[in-house]
């Protein structure tokens, strides 16, 4: 173990020239599992894989190689993005080009890889190969790379992700690894290091598009004593988990990004804001900043550069609002995270008073490959003015959801119909929401928008960090924007008045237009139109009036649904309809006097005991008592009960 | 429970403001919750007033002033699960549970909260009961999983 430490150090990370000598390359072969004389296992481990029961299947495969006394290894790897596959697993035989088999749950264990080794592949869940010079093909088996999922993307942020241990920081370095922060420590200054950055054309990945390399300079030139570097990863937006993918799957060069980006900006801490819940990426992170620190790579002096640094891990303890640079300041502080007045921006005066960059996960994680490949490389994906790639994480009704990466300048249409595979079920396509709870729609006119942040910024559309939820026809639109204003009044911090207030006031009347007319001879019905007359209004006074992003943004998905969808909204206020049938208060359930045998189900199961009747005689719904849950017409065998 | 209080004390450097939210974490992962006696001893660890402690912590959703049940179930708000139908799920759970997110039933079996997304967007909606997944819940699963948690629990 220490001479494997020793020799990466000196052989590798530390080594003169930027070719290795050619008996180096040969033992990372090694290392990298190119080489290999018995079988490889690899199972996907992230947490979406650990809620599809991959422990169970790691248990099963370690039992099964326990109980045949098969030599082979079982290695945890990371997730290679579609969650669909989950438990994803990969075996490599000796020689041969990688299998990929999907699905495989404990049960399937033992036939899959009794079949494996005496060469008979089961066909039914098998994902396909994925082709290596050098290794032999398999015949007749589909090439897991000419996957639309796979061929459409641009995998350079997470080409690691799902091929390497990311427990094992030996395996990350002889993939190339740190060598780009070694080389920036011992040959570049500070200043240099920001110039190829700002060269490159990054771009701040967390939706606003700030050049990092701008930022950091800004950091750097202010003559402060002390900086900061802070790695956002709170990414608490519902539907969003890009980061916490990136960080489960490849912490290590997270860790680099970090490194080298506190270097340029001459920090000598630095801190990862971590949302609160992720245990498991926690855990990774934390082994993988420990690792560095045994590697000499973090610390003090490090590699004798005279340059330190340490990296360490904060939880955030739960409030949007911490995702705004001066509210995530004020909860490292040890304050409540509420936003404060930019300018001084946190480049000028950040944590405690000292400059301080605060960049996220995904731009962070471009830039060891920056460093690498040099600028030029960089510009020459994605377009002009938004260079690189962008990852999403698609959820939704879509076919695929998972973890993707495509290259700026691709059209939505091709991550919807291609990389997603398109609607579950054959429904229609409704919209696509980018940019988490603050994001605004996407319709089918506008699918040809393709991914870049000037041409979004005109048709005012927001990138957001990721989030690309796919809507379908049996969504309803008002209920969906209820859903986004109950997790802004939750999320806001409640120290402006417009925000705090405007956020409630929109929820409270949204609430009303999908709620029960218990009597329309009351108020309600005339409060509702009066509450509907303001909601626009409302709106833009948050959006013009609000002191951070949170309140600003909170409005948009109602003012982009408002202007996409509005007959849907009109019919919910003037005819009480919800075309989706999802709104409750507006459902009203009647039973088929044909269908239903009285079998005295729906009766016996109604919580609020609104059907009545004899058995074995036809049932009825008294309306006024029902309150729309539906359980009558899900429990139903005879689909007698129907819904308008 | 005091002795524990004082070796986590230990880790951090007296009066900083900055290691309160750090310190009031590892409190709660020790004891479940955040009693009132670790409040008044963390203010006067960190120098503060017991009532902005307990304004800081109030503030954030993760801290919990009340220990929380034998069974805890967490049930993912993220945006998929949502539109998989996770609201009914929440309100199949408030009602057979009778509390609300936060709280803890009164024979200390149940207690719940929603968070935002816990990375099962596949297949939701998804609830976490004591760490365990369960995924693709429907509303009408939930009273006989309850009786059945309680059951296992009141007999143990």
């Amino acid at each position: 173990m220490e001479d494997l430490k020793k020799f990466l150090v000196e052989k590798v990370l530390t080594f003169e020239s930027d070719t290795l000598l050619p008996e180096t390359e040969k033992k990372l072969q090694q290392i990298r599992r190119e080489k290999i004389s018995t079988p490889v296992i690899y199972l996907a481990s992230g947490t979406g894989s650990i809620i599809a029961g991959s422990e169970k299947t790691f248990l099963a495969i370690r039992s099964y190689l326990d109980d045949n006394g098969t030599v082979s290894d079982l290695v945890r790897v990371g997730c290679s993005g579609p969650a669909n596959f989950e438990p994803f697993l990969c075996i490599q035989l000796p020689g041969k080009n990688k299998l990929f088999f999907r699905n495989i749950t404990e049960e399937k264990v033992e036939p899959l890889l009794n079949g494996i080794f005496h060469n008979d592949i089961n066909e039914e869940d098998l994902a396909g190969q994925k082709g290596t010079r050098g290794f032999e093909m398999w015949p007749g088996i589909p090439f897991l790379e000419e996957l639309p999922f796979f061929s459409r993307q641009k995998r350079v942020v997470l080409e690691n992700c799902g091929c390497y241990d990311p427990e094992n920081i030996d395996e990350y370095i002889a993939r190339g690894g740190f060598r780009a922060f070694v080389k920036a420590i011992r040959h570049y200054t500070f200043e240099e290091v920001c110039t190829i950055v700002e060269k490159s054309g990054l771009r701040g990945r967390s939706g606003g598009g700030y050049p990092a390399g701008l930022k950091w300079k800004q950091a750097l030139n202010t003559g402060s004593s002390s900086r900061y570097l802070i790695c956002n990863a709170k990414e608490s937006d519902p539907g969003a988990f890009t980061d916490r993918t990136i960080l489960e799957s490849d912490p290590h060069r997270l860790v680099e990004g970090i490194a080298i980006a506190s270097y340029a900006i001459g920090a000598s801490s630095a801190l990862i804001f971590l949302r609160y819940g992720s245990e498991h990426a926690r855990f990774r992170i934390q082994k993988a900043i420990d690792n560095a620190r045994e590697y000499g790579l973090l610390g003090h002096n490090i590699f004798q550069s005279g340059y330190n640094l340490d990296i360490e891990i904060r939880i955030e303890p739960g409030a949007f609002v911490c995702g705004e640079e001066t509210a995530l300041i004020s909860s490292l502080e040890g304050k409540r995270g509420m936003p404060k007045l930019k300018p001084p921006y946190p480049t000028t005066a950040g944590l405690f008073g000292k400059p301080t960059v605060i960049n996220n996960v995904e731009t962070l994680m471009n830039v060891p490959l920056i460093m690498q490949n040099g600028p030029e490389w960089y510009r020459s994906l994605g377009t002009e003015k938004s260079p690189g790639t962008k990852v999403f994480a698609i959820t939704g009704k879509c076919r695929i959801t998972g973890v993707v990466e495509v290259e700026m300048g691709t059209e939505i249409k091709t991550i919807l119909e291609d990389i997603a595979d398109g609607i579950k079920e054959g429904k229609e396509f409704k919209a696509i929401q980018l940019g988490g709870a603050s994001g605004s729609f996407i319709t089918s006119d506008n699918l040809d928008i393709t991914i870049d942040y000037e041409v979004m910024k005109e048709k005012n559309i927001s990138m957001g960090a990721g989030g690309f939820v796919v809507v379908d026809e049996n969504t309803c639109m008002v209920d969906l924007v209820r859903y986004y204003m109950e997790f802004m009044r939750n999320g806001s911090c409640g120290k402006c008045i417009p925000c705090r207030e405007g956020t409630g006031r929109m929820l409270e009347i949204l609430e009303g237009v999908i709620r029960k007319p218990s009597n329309d001879d009351s108020g309600t019905t005339l409060e509702r139109f009066k509450g509907v007359m303001q909601l626009e209004n409302i709106a833009s006074v948050m959006k013009d009036t609000s002191l951070c992003g949170l309140g600003q943004t909170a409005p948009n998905p109602f003012i982009s649904a408002l202007k996409n969808f509005r007959e849907e909204f009109e019919e919910h206020i003037f005819d009480r309809k919800c075309r989706a049938n999802i709104c409750r208060g507006l459902r009203t359930f009647s039973i088929d006097v044909d269908k239903c045998t009285g079998c005295t189900a729906c009766a016996s199961k109604c919580p609020v005991n609104a059907i009545y009747g004899t058995r074995l005689q036809p049932f009825f719904i008294v309306v006024e008592k029902c309150t729309g849950c539906g359980i009558c017409f899900d429990i139903c065998k005879f689909s007698a009960i129907t819904v308008k | 429970m005091s002795t524990d209080i004082e070796s986590i004390f230990k880790k951090y450097k007296q009066g900083r403001r900055e290691y309160l939210i750090p310190l009031l974490q590892e409190i709660q992962n020790d004891l479940g919750y955040l009693s009132e006696e670790a409040i008044v001893r963390v203010g006067s660890f960190v120098g503060l007033s017991t009532t902005k402690i307990y304004g800081l912590a109030t503030f954030y959703d993760q801290f919990r002033f009340v220990p929380s049940g034998k069974v805890q179930i967490k049930i993912c708000h993220g945006t998929s699960c949502f539109l998989n139908g996770s609201q009914s799920v929440t309100d199949k759970i408030k009602e057979e549970t009778g509390i609300i997110p936060g709280q803890t039933t009164r024979d200390g079996i149940f207690s719940y909260e929603i968070v935002t997304c816990m990375g099962g967007c596949n297949n939701g909606p998804l609830i976490s009961i004591n760490g365990e997944y369960h995924t693709g819940v429907k509303p009408e699963q939930l009273p006989d999983l309850i009786r059945k948690l309680r059951f296992i629990i009141e007999n143990d």
